[in-house]
């Protein structure tokens, strides 16, 4: 992959410079204080490269991903902003592009969004005007040709680092690796993973992107969620569409005497970070520790990823 | 065909009081064939009406019709006579039959008894399905005859999503994954290279979007 950096991210400076990446997630208040998110970055800061900020997760209105990543810049932290084809047609989603892009964001991921019907407004109009991988075509084409997709010139284009998520996880299995492959043509540079749980299957598709020559194209960062308990691991199997968590690690976390589970979450956290950092074609981790981003720090230090290299 | 459902009634009954004398209006068209607007809807809806008002020792007279299709202007003209004679017209067509009947006639009020609500047809008698959402530039060349728009609940072009599984949609484990639909169709017909073509991003400009729409065939003007 190129050396070359497209943009002054830190993200894509360690990416290419071939240094294991690690992210991490930070998600918005459901209010206008900026003191959650001052304190959260207090305790995420140096213990990941850049940090997702998330736009209105599960369709639950939070503050908006653009203040929150600027409020983190100014705690010194570098945001990748996230935004979702949900809430948004083709004009509000360039004009937040060069928004963001102007007040100092580097990093945009590119999503689909949750239905809105898992969130807390579920009378909402959607919108979905684009899909993820058009979303992602739309910010190249602003960033590399200085065109808004209306055809006219940009003028002064929005130096964002690429991002998409993909999900090996979901169903049916054997289009995963060629949407992926849809993402890369569409111009994608870096992809964090949904949380993976089944080592082997993620195994399996990653062995699909590196057949297909897929890695040497985009950088691919494997996502990780500790498990805070015996509950949540349930839910997520249960109730999360699109996660894969195997028995045998309910069992793992089940027969884990309650105070110990968090802990047990973390391990296997860990172990699944190790075992990343030996397969073939990854690039870097995106730790999502919901709502406990106190552990962001204890996993990637346990993971040896921690001191961050300065770029 | 236009898929239309009724209204509560209670929502009815709201719309009619202070009336005395009103027409219910069924439609031989779509709403016919869903069982919710024609002559025999015509006939319970009235009934149900007249016992509730005669219940409440507040009868109300209710001349029951029904024409051919309320979306149409020589149909529409067919209750001339009659519509004076009433205080308000509880349509029973589609939003475009109340439409037609109400800028007809100006004078009188015209409510709508369904809530019309997709464009379908029927998979077996009494069950309804969406399949259109009439966006104005039919894709379905592109997707195995199955459409993204109507039949993803994100209306994806490059679907599916990260929520699909097991072939189904994340909204709703009742629900089918349009995109496994898709994917499944184009492994029929031997066309999974065509998953990897990445759709353009839509001009809506043919959807609503653009502004009502029309569709005018020049050799009938004259």
């Amino acid at each position: 992959m190129s050396g070359e950096c497209n943009t002054d991210s830190r993200l894509e400076k360690i990416l290419r410079s071939g240094k294991f990446a690690v992210t991490g997630e930070c998600g918005p208040p459901r209010g206008a204080d900026p003191e959650v998110i001052r304190k959260k970055c207090a305790l995420l800061k140096d213990k990941a490269d850049a940090f997702n900020i998330t736009d209105n997760q599960t369709s639950v209105v939070r503050m908006s991903s653009i203040s929150s990543s600027v409020i983190m810049m100014q705690q010194g932290l570098e945001p990748v902003m996230q935004m979702v084809c949900r809430d948004r047609n083709r004009i509000a989603i360039q004009s937040d592009i060069l928004g963001g892009a102007a007040l100092g964001v580097k990093n945009m991921l590119c999503l689909s969004g949750d239905h809105q019907k898992f969130g807390d407004h579920p009378q909402a109009k959607n919108v979905f005007d684009l899909d993820s991988i058009q979303l992602i075509q739309t910010v190249r084409r602003m960033r590399d040709e200085g065109k808004f997709l209306g055809g006219e010139e940009v003028k002064g284009v929005p130096k964002l680092f690429i991002g998409a998520a993909e999900n090996p996880f979901a169903d049916p299995f054997e289009i995963r690796v060629p949407r992926l492959a849809k993402k890369v043509k569409a111009g994608v540079e870096f992809i964090q993973t949904q949380c993976i749980f089944n080592l082997k299957k993620f195994g399996e598709w990653m062995k699909g992107v590196v057949d297909r020559g897929l890695h040497e194209k985009v950088f691919i960062l494997g996502g990780v969620t500790p498990f805070k308990s015996f509950g949540m691991a349930r839910y997520m199997a249960k109730n999360v569409p699109g996660m894969d968590v195997p028995e045998e690690l309910l069992q793992r976390m089940k027969d884990t005497p309650k105070e110990q589970q968090a802990d047990e979450g973390i391990k296997i956290a860990v172990e699944t970070i190790q075992q990343l950092k030996e397969m073939p074609g990854i690039s870097g981790v995106h730790i999502m520790a919901i709502e406990w981003e106190e552990k962001v720090g204890e996993i990637a230090e346990k993971a040896g990823l921690l001191p961050r290299p300065s770029v | 065909m236009v898929v239309g459902e009724r209204k509560p009634f209670e929502e009815i009954m709201k719309m009619l009081e202070g009336h005395k004398k009103v027409m219910v209006l069924g439609c031989g068209g779509c709403v016919t064939v869903c069982l919710t607007g024609g002559q025999d809807a015509v006939r319970v809806l009235s009934s149900q009406i007249r016992m509730a008002r005669d219940k409440d020792g507040n009868p109300i007279e209710i001349i029951e019709k029904t024409v051919e299709r309320q979306c149409d202007p020589e149909y529409v003209d067919q209750v001339q006579e009659l519509v004076p004679d009433v205080e308000a017209v509880l349509s029973m067509a589609c939003g475009a039959g109340v439409q037609f009947m109400a800028e007809r006639y100006t004078k009188t009020p015209l409510y709508p008894a369904l809530n019309t609500t997709f464009v379908g047809g029927s998979v077996k008698e009494g069950y309804y399905v969406e399949r259109c959402q009439t966006c104005g530039e039919c894709k379905l060349a592109y997707t195995g005859g199955i459409c993204p728009i109507a039949r993803c609940s994100k209306s994806l072009l490059n679907g599916p999503c990260g929520g699909s599984t097991k072939g189904k949609c994340e909204i709703d484990p009742n629900v089918d994954c349009g995109w496994q639909l898709i994917l499944d169709r184009l492994r029929d017909l031997d066309q999974m290279d065509r998953y990897e073509q990445i759709l353009d991003i839509a001009d809506w400009r043919t959807s609503r979007d653009g502004g009502p729409r029309k569709m005018i065939r020049e050799d009938f003007q004259r």
